[in-house]
């Protein structure tokens, strides 16, 4: 603490060097060093696993699978590293998913068709069975968050609590039973062939990210500009704009090289008459939509941490408790807040499950506050409070999935993968606390 | 010590003080931090608030600034009688406080610090760190210019980096009422100078100052009066032109005013 800062501030031009400043090429383009090590990561795991598996890792069908199983996860792990940033944790958002799960099946197979005498498939009921279900996932957090804000019982012991009460109360809706088969429109949310965007969406939407990325970063540079405050060198803005646009291509790409099954290719051809070429029909699949979903989630919920009041809170809290009360910050509500978000986010994730599951069943997201905790972890986020990124989060239950993916690719069985998978968790951990260790 | 003048506290009488705490009485489950006690403070004035520990000074001062409302007793702002319940509330009064512990979220960088729990936003809601930073960066070049860590988390800045973070916040707020606990505690001979300088020209603005210190040579130096306490209770108000370093001493040590102090605990206390 009483050590010299090392400056991290790129060279200025303009600006007087008091003290010799030692840049590296990361801290000239000012991305986040801990990311980029995530990154690198995760594409040494790929390699090995495509070497492995004898090229089987890194094959377009594969990473579209890995992409549409990591989305669920994903989309919980956003609001469990602001949970954990604030110095809270919640165990309970497994079976907030599976009760949510619960209402979401009822919702569209038992309870609408009943009262209103619709059938399974009528037009907009998905939209009011989702809708309804993020609002119970919301008000089930929200009580759990107003009991540990408000009347502070712990949070491990009330969302401990809420992990038996919601899992009873899951069963308890549908006595155990199966709900299934499930609105064929909502199942599109699941993704699989139907469920995606097809090759021009998935071009248009990676444009549209192109072009937000490139207009951020020139909003950014002028704004700067505007306050005199020093900026990155042009070729460093350049070089981020053109490494995040290759990215994206890439990614939209790969989706785009999946062809749906012929099969499916065939029917729909029939379906639609459309002559099937004498190699069959290629249809691409393009990015499914809980990928997309997860990818829409992750920004806003990025938009929310950084830029936003709710966020700058969330981390001064978990930075210090005792500073944040005394900035007249209303710490109560804000965690309070966090909880409500966790909830709603949990029941977006049953809305993906359930809807690529195509039924609602008793389990669902058994363990899943397990492996939400470990992405988060995984990616950067501290146990201790205030540090953690929501993309480094993402990035997490990308890696957790990868090493389950993979290792199934390689025969590797389940119990062998849940020792592998605990053994990465504290050595990540471990890694990391030597990295903060060293340089603070 | 310093050039600038020391603007004369206006007389009682004339103007209401800046500040006036009346009977004010804290407990924590039945024991009196602070009992019954009065203090003032007038524009362009320094209060030294002197006493050993647990006399209760931070606790008196919590009470001001809203960390800890008082069980009994009132606050006069300009004569007026306010109600202190919240630190927000001290802060719409003018009323900022420099914590011994600085209070500083450890994670997030000076700008966010600066504005915590009034961040600048745009027309949309969003924050505005932009125009953050370069608030931070007007206030740090008055203050402190050779700070340059404006990106990093307070953490990683030294103590004397992290207590201009926590006076910065003070003074960019404009604050009337100043509030600082043990200003000086955790920083070097040099950094100390510069808080020093920096309460001397804050009180030439007029600010009034209330300087919490165990350091009995920083208070005769910056105050004009010294309220000392003694577990909890009030010793007395001295002008610090009247006494002695000694006599105030006495009052810290023995809990009593000079004039009833025996000559034989004086000389113990100057053995």
């Amino acid at each position: 603490m009483t050590t010299q800062a090392e400056p991290i501030e790129a060279p200025l031009a303009g600006e007087p060097r008091g003290e010799p400043v030692r840049t590296s090429l990361l801290s000239t383009l000012g991305v986040d060093v801990r990311l980029v090590g995530m990154v690198v990561a995760l594409a040494v795991l790929w390699i090995a696993f495509n070497f492995l598996s004898d090229g089987r890792f890194l094959t377009p069908r594969n990473l579209w699978n890995l992409s549409v199983q990591s989305a669920a996860v994903a989309v919980m792990t956003t609001g469990m590293v602001l949970i954990i940033v604030s110095r809270n944790i919640d165990l309970s958002i497994g079976s907030i998913l599976g009760f949510t799960a619960m209402i979401v099946g009822l919702l569209q197979a038992e309870w609408i068709p009943d009262l209103l005498g619709l059938p399974l498939n009528a037009p907009g009921t998905w939209i009011v069975v989702v809708i309804l279900g993020i609002l119970v996932g919301a008000v089930i957090g929200g009580l759990q968050g107003f009991v540990i804000a408000f009347i502070g019982v712990p949070s491990f012991v009330v969302t401990l609590g809420g992990l038996l009460i919601w899992r009873g109360a899951a069963f308890a809706l549908a006595s155990g039973r199966t709900i299934a088969p499930l609105d064929p429109t909502y199942q599109l949310l699941g993704g699989g062939p139907q469920g995606s965007l097809g090759a021009t969406l998935s071009w248009v939407v990676a444009g549209i990210a192109i072009v937000a990325f490139a207009i951020g970063l020139v909003l950014n540079r002028r704004r700067r500009r505007r306050y005199g405050f020093p900026v990155r060198p042009v070729w460093a803005d350049v070089t981020i704009g053109i490494i995040g646009s290759l990215l994206v291509a890439v990614a939209v790409w790969i989706a785009n090289a999946y062809p749906w099954p012929p099969n499916l290719a065939e029917e729909y051809a029939i379906e639609n008459g459309i002559p099937i070429p004498p190699g069959g029909l290629i249809i691409p699949t393009g990015i499914a939509y809980p990928v997309l979903i997860a990818i829409g989630i992750a920004v806003l919920m990025t938009f929310i941490a950084k830029r936003r009041r709710f966020g700058r809170y969330v981390y001064s809290i978990g930075g210090n408790p005792e500073a944040a009360i005394l900035a007249g910050i209303n710490t109560r509500r804000t965690i309070m807040k966090t909880f409500i978000l966790m909830g709603a986010l949990s029941s977006i994730a049953a809305v993906i499950i359930t809807a690529r599951l195509n039924a609602s069943t008793l389990a669902l997201g058994t363990g899943a506050e397990l492996q939400v905790i470990a992405a988060a972890v995984i990616g950067g986020t501290s146990l201790a409070g205030g540090i953690g990124t929501i993309a480094g989060g993402v990035l997490g239950a990308v890696i957790m999935q990868s090493l389950s993916t993979g290792m199934t690719l390689i025969g590797v069985d389940n119990a062998q993968q849940d020792m592998v998978a605990g053994v990465v968790l504290i050595v990540a951990v471990g890694f990391d606390s030597w990295l903060r260790r060293r340089r603070v | 010590m310093t050039a600038t003048e020391p603007v004369k506290p206006a007389t009682s009488g004339s103007r209401p003080p800046l500040v006036e705490m009346r009977n004010i009485r804290v407990s924590f489950g039945g024991v009196h931090a602070v009992d019954d006690v009065s203090v003032d403070l007038h524009a362009g004035e320094v209060v030294g608030l002197v006493g050993g520990n647990g006399a209760g000074k931070s606790t008196l001062i919590r009470a001001l600034s809203g960390a800890h409302p008082p069980d009994e007793g009132e606050i006069y702002i300009d004569g007026e009688k306010v109600s202190i319940s919240s630190p927000q509330d001290a802060r719409n009064l003018g009323i900022e406080t420099i914590y011994q512990t600085l209070a500083l979220a450890d994670n997030v960088d000076a700008a966010a610090n600066l504005f915590l729990g009034r961040e600048l936003t745009t027309r949309l809601g969003s924050l505005d760190d932009a125009a953050m930073e370069s608030a931070t960066r007007e206030v740090m070049g008055r203050l402190n210019p050779k700070f340059k860590n404006f990106k990093v988390p307070v953490a990683s800045l030294s103590g004397g980096q992290r207590q201009s973070v926590a006076i910065a916040r003070a003074v960019h707020f404009n604050a009337r009422i100043l509030i600082m606990d043990e200003p000086t505690a955790a920083l070097g001979p040099a950094e100390t100078e510069q808080v020093r300088d920096l309460v001397s020209q804050l009180k030439a603005q007029g600010i009034g100052i209330f300087l919490i210190s165990h350091d009995i040579h920083d208070v005769f130096d910056l105050a004009d009066r010294i309220s000392v306490m003694h577990t909890g209770d009030l010793v007395g108000t001295v002008d610090k032109d009247k006494v002695t370093k000694d006599e105030v001493l006495a009052m810290i040590i023995i809990g009593k005013p000079p004039e009833q102090v025996s000559e034989k605990e004086m000389a113990q206390i100057i053995h």
